[in-house]
């Protein structure tokens, strides 16, 4: 086995991207874009905005490229076998893949993990279309605009996204995909349900288990014959609206790449112990919730009083969990606080979006399949939507939307990186605005995605939510789960090397793979009953295996044979020793005469035919030139010998 | 081991479905439904069977419902909240929301009648929650040894068969299902398992059933006709169902032909139905399912909740009423009101238990029903039957059987004469024994049971090399991947020390019983004219190079065919087999021969065991044509069909006197094997 992580991610928005070698096949785990990247091009028409204060805005202005995952890059498409989606955000890179020559590999992902970022998909591409609508035919390519007298001018912040850390990865960035690119990669996704036992090339068994995070995101379970791994990715032990992080499931595997640190650097510091028992592990999960929901309770009173001073507030949130849970309690706020004041969604994909999640019962939290249960909408913007609370259109120019457009008011759109989409127009209308209200997510660096935008006036409320696993909760899930061996980021090195007495954790880093020594573990055999009574009856503590052996889902199975083989096949290996005395008295038996030099060990055969029989050390030579003769002699010497 | 199976219901008849299985100490109940044709003791199943103490904690693993209808879940909450069983209980999604709404209309109705109550609302409450509701496909992990899995079923919203699986042994019970797609549903679908035993529905054991558009617009045309004279329709059906299917194909028919006539569902009850069917729409066909973003199928245009007062109003309209099958409650009462005019229409399901005015009207063509001895009803108005059902025909039933194939069959839910039709049919043309139990017969079958041995590397890396990966293309569809090898006698059953059974490679057993290996061969030295070696020109007195001549010619002959012949220290070595030059006149194993000083003699030795059949001596690829130039036909006769012009042979046996050669072709290349040199080594000296 052998793991290589391509990218350790940051935040919701980037999940982690790693390659795993297990039995043979090559394992890609998840296909991320890091979309944060954006921020260094210019959005539409800001330099007209500020011309005057040209040298404040140095982005770059351009068709914006995208950055994918360096690793996946330049790995050789045409060796991956398996593909494995985690979340909706997990797929955005995967349509890049697909769309290289010599791609083959299988891709996995739950159903609705492939539904949410089909939509997510597609809306990028609109909003990219757009974009370039407005921009007009390009005048320089992405590439083109680089020599190195470029890149060294430009200033560190837009060159570290842009090269890396270690200047390398200008390769990464790539021309947007196409609404083609989009169908075909979705075609080649093999959709999945929860706890779904799917078996790959006969072999290799894989279940997706929820994970929390995000309606339809998943943690793996993968199954060699072998070597049972877990891979647990942003996971969260109970969100409001995804169904709970599913733990059983990933119980006593042999190998447990963990690959959630959310908050690593807070919490660091903190003094960790292990002794707390499950309860006070969901009990915390509880307190945990309860805060999300506080937080999103703050976001709202904060709504209200811009809204109440006559501001309007912009939410570019691509977190489809949170902003459906926003949506309830905006609305409540409203309700309460008497404001007559409308709610958009706007975004090419919101309407179908919304329906969609209104159809997906199985894929949601407890306390949601319980609304349906009773009768009750899973979410109650339906209602919303139709008592005219919440309006939903494709995007800013509809004229819908122009009718009805009246401020203040609360508008929910892409794109959190403040480049692409209706959220760039709003903001240029707003950003001057006290009065306004800008509601941030962690993700991106604000200085860089709020330049464009300067000066600034309007209020910004940076919000982060969970995305993972708390750090200090760690170490206690980990025991909880009693995986033989660990594999864990370096990064988590310092807090978790003084536990090592007690978890087995290996460090990887990226981009270095981390071989593990073969698997002791040994294949089981499945022998039908009626088989293994039949090889057990003969009161011996060895018999010759028969039968059918297949593989089937991963299994070895030993099965009657359909038709018996005409001839029993001797033993044939044997051990022991062939004394002379016992040789000659058995050579008699069968009507061979034979005799012995005094003190040799050596047999001259004389009839029925000529020959000699020589007994040595590890080995019985016969000699003889008739091959019936021969056969005989070397049936008899066999039954002196001990043999399977 | 045997699997047990007891059915408690729907044993040559239909109505309270339950079986119970027992495999390897599981105990698994499937459907616990009532039987809508009685109201004594013979409405549920007899439990008493299944625990004479009433302990059914112990004796039930867990439950599994396969639909809503009555005759399925009808039981539940008798038996979880009086009968006081507590276990995991399993059913779909939609029937966990869908069950409480057809309990509590039956509950209603039962009360209606003024008959005792055999549970109430809050009992009907507390057992759903009992309930785990599963996906599709999900594997559920009921306890260690037991796991189940649902597979879409069609028949109505939510239904699902249910597979089981307990150490290898796997059984599925279809419950009710459908295998061609209806308006609202899709077909039922099904993995191809190993199955031991399949418990099946036979409803419709002996119908062959046509399109069923055509019935579809015989009714339509028939409701369509009635509410153009100003007649009014009644629609007595179940909440849930076939209410959903028939006001999708009228509510569709409705906007095609521009009709303004009120469709009404009575109660609220019904119309709260819809908004399941909403929510899980993605439980019903793909077309309907595509429509959640635009229209929710399920949103229906046309149709309005029923108020009593419009019982006796004017002007035509359709209304949809439950119960069905008319055995009480408000489509009973509105049949009163509507039967006795002529213009009006009342549309009866297929299937209507005897004992309920549905099944009355059914039979022949009555002009009074009785309703209880006090009561006559005048029927005047038409009678539609809807002959559309949503369980599969008999052709369906075959088809299923032969795609599991399992071991065994029973029929259930189903009329008795039918159903031994039926069984008749699996028997004589599936070959697949076949029973249809009464209710409370136990029959028993064998299991297949699976033995888990450990293998050793050496076993597993011998009798899987090549390190098979199969081809891309073949996997995608292909459940299961079967790879047979006789390579499987190189295995040694053992158990270590009278305890887990292992298996190993028989390399590996002189070293486990630590005894010495002892080999035994045979010597073998013969003189050979060189003018027989005809290719070799420069006589060379030199024995390597001799040697070289004959590794040269052997390899002209075989080489190119891949045959691994090494020169070694002065000889050839093939695996067991060295040849050499024999210097010695007195060598002791010299044959008997007539000697000459034109001869050269090659003395070799090989094991015993090479000369055993099914041995591999060596393997190479080869084809026909290069097998009839190597061993000419009039000295080998070869075996086995096979076509003999094609290049490639999949098997050839191929025999001279007694000896003898197999090769045989391993998965997609073509390998060889022969079994013993001296076979080769006489084609050769010919
Ligand atoms: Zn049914
Ligand atoms: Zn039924
Ligand atoms: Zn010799």
């Amino acid at each position: 086995m052998k793991f290589t992580s391509l990218g350790q991610g940051g935040g919701y928005n980037l999940p982690a991207c790693h390659m795993l070698k297990l039995s043979g096949f090559h394992i890609l785990l998840d296909c991320p874009l890091d979309l944060s990247a954006l921020t260094i091009f210019s959005p539409i028409s800001c330099t007209s905005l500020y011309d005057e204060e040209e040298e404040m805005v140095d982005l770059i202005s351009l068709e914006p490229y995208y950055k994918t995952v360096e690793g996946v890059q330049l790995w050789n498409v045409s060796l991956i076998d398996v593909v494995l989606i985690s979340s909706p955000m997990g797929m955005l890179g995967l349509p890049f893949l697909t769309r290289t020559k010599g791609f083959s590999a299988k891709i996995y992902a739950t159903e609705a993990t492939t539904r949410l970022s089909e939509f997510m998909m597609k809306d990028l591409v609109a909003m990219h279309m757009e974009f370039k609508q407005r921009y007009g035919p390009h005048k320089n390519s992405f590439f083109e605009f680089f020599n190195w007298e470029k890149l060294e001018s430009l200033p560190p912040s837009l060159k570290d996204i842009l090269l890396g850390k270690d200047s390398t990865q200008l390769g990464s960035w790539m021309p947007l995909y196409s609404a083609g690119d989009v169908k075909e990669c979705l075609q080649k996704v093999e959709s999945v349900v929860y706890a779904q036992e799917t078996c790959y090339n006969g072999s290799l068994i894989i279940k997706a288990f929820s994970s929390g995070l995000e309606i339809g995101a998943c943690n793996w379970s993968l199954k060699s014959p072998k070597r049972n791994i877990s891979y647990i990715s942003r996971s969260i032990f109970t969100s409001g609206v995804a169904m709970d992080f599913d733990l059983h499931a990933l119980i006593g595997t042999d190998v447990l790449i963990y690959s959630d640190f959310s908050n690593s650097e807070n919490g660091s510091n903190q003094e960790l112990e292990g002794d707390d028992d499950d309860d006070d592990l969901l009990l915390d999960c509880e307190n945990e919730r309860c805060e999300e929901m506080e937080k999103l309770k703050f976001i709202c009173l904060c709504c209200m009083d811009s809204v109440k001073s006559g501001g309007s507030v912009l939410i570019p949130s691509g977190r489809l969990s949170i902003v459906l849970q926003l949506l309830e309690l905006l609305a409540l706020h409203l309700d309460s606080s008497d404001l007559k004041v409308p709610i958009f969604i706007i975004s090419s994909v919101a309407e179908e979006l919304l329906a969609y999640t209104c159809i997906i019962p199985e894929w949601l939290c407890k306390d949601r399949q319980d609304k349906m249960y009773s009768g009750k909408p899973v979410f109650d913007y339906e209602e919303l939507i139709k008592e005219k609370k919440i309006h939903v259109f494709p995007t800013l120019d509809s004229r819908e939307l122009l009718m009805m457009w009246q401020e203040p008011c609360i508008v929910i759109c892409p794109h959190w990186s403040l480049r692409l989409g209706p959220a760039v127009h709003l903001l240029k209308r707003w950003h001057s605005d006290p009065n306004s209200l800008l509601v941030l997510e962690e993700g991106v660096d604000t200085d860089l995605a709020l330049l464009p935008f300067k000066p600034l006036s309007m209020k910004v409320l940076e919000c982060s939510f969970t995305s993972g696993i708390k750090l200090e909760k760690v170490p206690q899930l980990l025991k909880m789960l009693q995986p033989k061996q660990i594999l864990v980021p370096d990064y988590a090195k310092p807090f978790l090397e003084p536990l090592s007495n007690s978890l087995p954790c290996l460090f990887y880093t990226e981009s270095e793979p981390l071989c593990l020594p073969k698997s002791k573990n040994l294949c089981e055999l499945h022998i039908s009953s009626n088989v293994a009574s039949k090889l057990k009856n003969k009161e011996m503590r060895m018999s010759r295996l028969k039968g059918q052996l297949y593989v089937e889902h991963g299994k070895h199975y030993l099965v009657e044979g359909k038709k018996a083989k005409g001839l029993e096949i001797g033993p044939l290996v044997h051990w022991g020793k062939v004394d002379l005395e016992s040789l000659l008295v058995g050579l008699e038996k069968i009507g061979v005469k034979g005799s012995n030099e005094c003190g040799s060990n050596v047999v001259n055969v004389v009839d029925p035919g000529k020959g000699l029989i020589e007994l040595k050390e590890t080995s019985v030579v016969i000699s003889v030139g008739d091959e019936s003769l021969a056969l005989l002699i070397s049936n008899l010497v066999h039954s002196l010998l001990n043999g399977i | 081991m045997a699997i047990e199976c007891l059915v408690l219901g729907a044993g040559q008849e239909v109505g309270k479905s339950c079986v119970i299985i027992s495999i390897h100490g599981k105990r698994i109940m499937f459907d616990c439904g009532m039987h809508m044709g009685y109201s004594d003791h013979r409405r549920y199943p007899d439990f008493s069977l299944i625990s004479q103490s009433g302990d059914f904690n112990a004796a039930v693993s867990c439950i599994i419902i396969t639909h809503f209808h009555l005759d399925h879940i009808g039981a539940l909450p008798y038996f979880t909240e009086v009968c006081g069983y507590t276990g995991p209980i399993y059913m779909t999604y939609p029937t966990k929301a869908l069950a409480p709404l057809m309990l509590e209309d039956y509950r209603k109705v039962m009360v209606g009648r003024g008959e005792e109550q055999q549970f109430t609302h809050e009992n009907i409450l507390d057992c759903m929650k009992k309930v785990t509701a599963v996906d599709l496909k999900q594997n559920v992990q009921v306890d260690k040894d037991l796991q189940i899995r649902a597979y879409y079923a069609g028949h109505v919203l939510g239904a699902a068969m249910f597979y089981a699986c307990v150490e290898g042994s796997g059984i599925v019970y279809t419950g009710d299902y459908n295998m061609t797609p209806d308006r609202h549903l899709g077909a039922a679908q099904i993995d191809r398992l190993q199955l031991d035993l399949l418990i099946t529905e036979s409803t419709y054991a002996t119908t062959i059933r046509d399109s069923k558009y055509a019935r579809e617009r015989e009714f339509l045309k028939a409701v369509h006709k009635c509410v153009a004279n100003g007649g009014k329709v009644l629609i007595p059906t179940f909440a849930l169902g076939r209410a959903q299917e028939l006001c999708i194909l009228l509510d569709d028919y409705w906007e095609r032909m521009n009709l303004k006539v009120p469709i009404y569902f009575s109660a609220g009850l019904t119309i709260q139905a819809n908004l399941y069917y909403k929510v899980l729409i993605n439980w019903t066909s793909q077309k309907v399912k595509d429509t959640y973003a635009t229209r929710n199928a399920f949103d229906f245009k046309n149709v309005h909740s029923f108020d009593r007062s419009l019982l006796d109003a004017p002007g035509p309209c359709v209304l949809f009423a439950t119960p069905g099958m008319i055995s009480g409650g408000f489509s009973l009462e509105v049949f009163k009101h509507w039967a006795p005019c002529e213009s009006n229409l009342i549309t009866l399901p297929g299937y209507c238990v005897a004992g309920t005015v549905g099944h009355k009207l059914m039979s022949g063509k009555p002009t009074k029903v009785d309703l209880d001895k006090d009561t006559q009803i005048d029927v005047r108005c038409q009678i539609h039957q809807l002959s559309f059902s949503p369980h599969t025909d008999a052709k369906g039933i075959m088809d299923l059987v032969k795609f599991l194939s399992p071991k065994h069959v029973v029929l259930v839910h189903g009329e008795k004469p039918k159903m031994d039709l039926l069984k008749a049919k699996i028997k004589s043309e599936l070959g697949i024994d076949c029973c249809d139990p009464a209710n409370t017969e136990t029959v028993s079958f064998s299991s297949t049971r699976f033995e888990i041995s450990d293998a050793s590397n050496a076993f597993i890396r011998s009798s899987l090399t090549p390190n098979f990966k199969f081809p891309k293309d073949e996997i995608t569809d292909m459940p299961s991947l079967h790879v047979h090898d006789e390579r499987v006698s190189e295995g040694i059953l053992t158990r270590v020390d009278g305890k887990k059974l292992k298996v190993i490679h028989q390399d590996e057993v002189v070293t486990m019983v630590g005894g010495v290996k002892t080999e035994v061969e045979f010597c073998y030295c013969f003189g050979l004219k060189l003018c027989n070696l005809k290719s070799i020109r420069v006589f060379d007195s030199d024995d390597d190079g001799l040697i070289g001549a004959l590794n040269l010619k052997l390899s002209d002959e075989f080489g190119d065919l891949g045959l691994r012949v090494c020169l070694e220290k002065g000889r050839l070595e093939v695996n067991s087999f060295r040849v050499w030059i024999c210097k010695n006149d007195e060598c002791p194993h010299r044959i008997d021969g007539d000697w000459c000083s034109e001869h050269v003699f090659f003395c070799c030795n090989w094991s015993v065991l090479d000369n055993k059949k099914e041995t591999t001596v060596f393997c190479w690829p080869i084809k026909y044509r290069e097998l009839v130039t190597l061993f000419p036909s009039h000295l080998w006769k070869f075996q086995d069909g096979g076509d003999v012009n094609g290049d490639n042979r999949a098997v050839t046996q191929a025999t001279a006197g007694s000896r003898r050669i197999t090769i045989r072709r391993r998965w997609k290349a073509d390998y060889a094997r022969s079994s013993s040199w001296p076979c080769f080594g006489t084609a050769w000296s010919v």
